[in-house]
């Protein structure tokens, strides 16, 4: 989103370090992230932009070994400093994984737990409301709407996966990330996905960590394109895509290797 | 070359039609033994669901009872049966002598004056009428009937004469022996007697220490489990930590009686023989069980879910409450059961902290003196008498039997509960 023809910037990088014990695994990564857009993430396997992705709502202070270093400013406030709340700054941001993983209970259930577990409804009513706007948004109401009470396990792929972007945006965090939502799924699932960021992005700001180049270049305004834990070049997508600067990412986008 | 393949190909068919049939006869062999081993149990210990009862007539003599005319309740009760029983019991050979009579006596269970006293309670108008009392046989009577009696022997080398036989003979011809569904071996405590000895009291006993035992151990180990799974971190101490609860795990049990002996009822005074007792030393054993089993069925719950949790800015607490534990609950449970049957099925700890004693009373509460199943069928195996020898298959039937429902019951929680994920 630009304001007055300046872009809001969301998320700020500074020279991020990510240490898997004495292996590091991302090099002084520096990334700004604009709001209300698609950041793809690109780049070939074990190169570190699920690493990265990870840093953003801290999901690697689960892996014990996993340290982070430098700065990571959301709304200019800095995520890794130690006055920050995890559960609160994982309220703000959502996230979307590789594999649907819809938690064993009923569709409502698992759209109503983050609302639940934040004090969002006061009211059954509210809460249904905010279960029927999520599904809505994650365009998987009409397919669901006579069997809120099944088991959300009982899906298809495509439909556990758009439960599961139910499930974050039912919070209204400002910023989702996606670690490759659809490397699991069918064309046409994926086809529904990639729609569904595109209407997304007008509330929230997207990061989308993906395999497929095709598909970076098709949901994503920006592009940063990873190579062995380093940033190698971020931009436009259309630059990236276009007219690369280095000749790595060229490489990559080309085909040549990756 | 082609040849060779062919070889080749043969070979491997027949390696592994082999292995087939090492599987299937190692298959056979354990349900061989298991097919003779319930064959011996049940083949020894059916005939002790039946009792023998003899059918003697009784006069109810109202002087010999030392009663009055129109005798009230409280008279009924305190009246002298010993004569009438005595009497009834010589009556049945007119031509007897004293030893003869005594060894007549001696033909029925210690307690047939009171089977008696309690026809005469139940209908207090037989005063004065004779009527035909069932009767409990004595043990080797009744082992007579069933057919497990060696009559051959000489007879000074068995307890029963060859008068009792004579005399039990004859009452077989008359049709005046009966044989009924043994409720006593249910609803009676142990005895001295293996005619009125029953499983009441180690049923009970079973019954409460497993409850003691379930009440203590399930909710330290599943919190123990839960975290040293979820919550400590992964260091040295921690895997010190696991390496004991397994070895724990592996501890012989006597070790535990020990322990309970020398903890339980020498430092905490608490009282001997009790399912109390009982319970906690059980509870010890089953502590590392659960806790294995809680732990490996936590570990089960795929991480994603724990991941998705925590993306949705759950806490560590909530997620582990709301989703990690409910999801091993069924795994837990099963695990819990499989301890708990362990424990049921356990001797060794039991007889040091003194349960093994001879007890003859129902208990009512954790707190009473009894002896377990498993101890039950130590004392009877101890005993010389040969009415307890069917007695002690019959209660390793009731044994198995519980411990039988006890794994179905884990199985059904396992297959009902268990959440399938993606």
């Amino acid at each position: 989103m630009r304001k007055n023809g300046v872009k809001m910037i969301k998320i700020k990088a500074k020279d991020v370090d990510v240490f898997y014990g004495k292996k590091q695994a991302l090099f002084n990564i520096s990334l700004d992230i604009e709001e209300n857009q698609v950041t793809a993430l690109i780049g070939p396997s074990g190169c570190g932009k699920s690493t990265f992705l990870r840093c953003l709502n801290r999901m690697n202070d689960v892996i014990d070994i996993c340290s982070v270093k430098g700065e990571i400013l959301i709304n200019d406030f800095n995520i890794n400093d130690k006055s920050c709340d995890v559960v609160r700054l994982r309220e703000k941001i959502g996230m979307v994984f590789q594999k649907p993983n819809p938690f064993p209970k009923t569709l409502y259930e698992n759209v109503s737990y983050g609302p639940t577990i934040h004090g969002m409804a006061q009211s059954k009513q509210e809460m249904d409301e905010i279960v029927e706007t999520s599904l809505k948004k994650a365009a998987l109401w009409e397919e669901v709407k006579d069997r809120l009470h099944e088991p959300g396990t009982g899906l298809s792929g495509g439909q556990q996966q758009r439960l599961c972007i139910a499930r974050a945006i039912s919070v209204r965090p400002e910023v989702i990330l996606m670690d490759e939502p659809c490397s699991a799924l069918d064309p046409i699932a994926t086809a529904q996905i990639e729609e569904l960021i595109d209407e997304l992005k007008k509330e929230h700001t997207i990061i989308i960590v993906t395999h497929s180049m095709a598909q970076a270049a098709r949901v994503s305004q920006n592009t940063g394109f990873f190579h062995l834990g380093q940033l190698i070049e971020h931009g436009s997508t259309d630059k990236i895509f276009k007219n690369p600067d280095n000749k790595k990412t060229q490489d990559y986008i080309t085909g040549r290797f990756g | 070359m082609n040849k060779n393949k062919e070889q080749l190909l043969n070979k491997r068919y027949k390696a592994e039609q082999r292995f087939r049939l090492y599987g299937l006869s190692a298959i056979f062999m354990a349900l061989l033994f298991l097919t003779i081993f319930i064959f011996k149990i049940f083949s020894t210990g059916y005939s002790a669901f039946q009792k023998t009862w003899l059918i003697v007539p009784v006069t109810f003599d109202a002087e010999l009872m030392m009663l009055d005319q129109n005798p009230s309740k409280e008279d009924l009760q305190d009246a002298d049966y010993y004569d009438i029983a005595l009497k009834s019991m010589a009556d049945l050979d007119p031509n007897a002598n004293e030893d003869q009579e005594n060894e007549l006596k001696r033909m029925v269970s210690y307690f047939f004056e009171k089977e008696i006293k309690n026809e005469l309670l139940n209908d207090p108008n037989l005063i004065g009428k004779t009527k035909e009392v069932y009767l409990t046989a004595s043990d080797d009577l009744d082992q007579v009937f069933k057919g497990n009696y060696p009559r051959d022997l000489p007879e000074d080398q068995r307890r029963v004469s060859d008068y009792q036989l004579k005399i039990f003979d004859q009452l077989v011809a008359n049709g005046k022996v009966e044989s009924k569904f043994n409720i006593s071996f249910f609803t009676n405590a142990d005895s001295r007697e293996a005619e009125l000895a029953g499983i009441a009291s180690s049923f009970m006993d079973s019954i409460f220490s497993i409850l003691v035992c379930l009440m203590i151990a399930f909710p330290v180990a599943v919190l123990a489990a839960i975290y040293l799974e979820e919550f400590a971190p992964k260091n040295r101490f921690t895997d010190f930590i696991e390496v004991n609860i397994n070895n724990l795990a592996a501890v012989p049990s006597i070790v535990f009686g020990l322990l309970g002996l020398g903890v339980l009822l020498a430092i905490f005074q608490l009282p001997r023989s009790t399912p109390l007792v009982g319970g906690i030393t059980l509870s010890l054993m089953t502590l590392p069980t659960i806790i294995i089993a809680a732990r490996a069925s936590l570990k089960a719950v795929p991480p994603s879910i724990r991941e998705a949790a925590l993306a949705m800015g759950a806490s560590r607490m909530q997620t582990t409450m709301h989703h990690t534990v409910p999801l091993s609950m069924p795994g837990t449970l099963s695990g819990t059961i499989i301890g708990l049957a362990q424990a049921l099925g356990e001797t060794a700890p039991l007889i040091l902290i003194g349960m093994v004693a001879f007890v003859n009373t129902i208990p009512g509460s954790p707190m009473d003196p009894a002896a377990s199943l498993p101890v039950q069928i130590y004392i009877w195996a101890e005993s010389a008498e040969r009415g307890f020898v069917e007695k002690v298959s019959a209660c390793i039937m009731v044994l198995l039997g519980f411990l039988i429902i006890m794994n179905l019951f884990a199985q059904i929680i396992r297959h009902k509960f268990e959440k399938k994920w993606s």
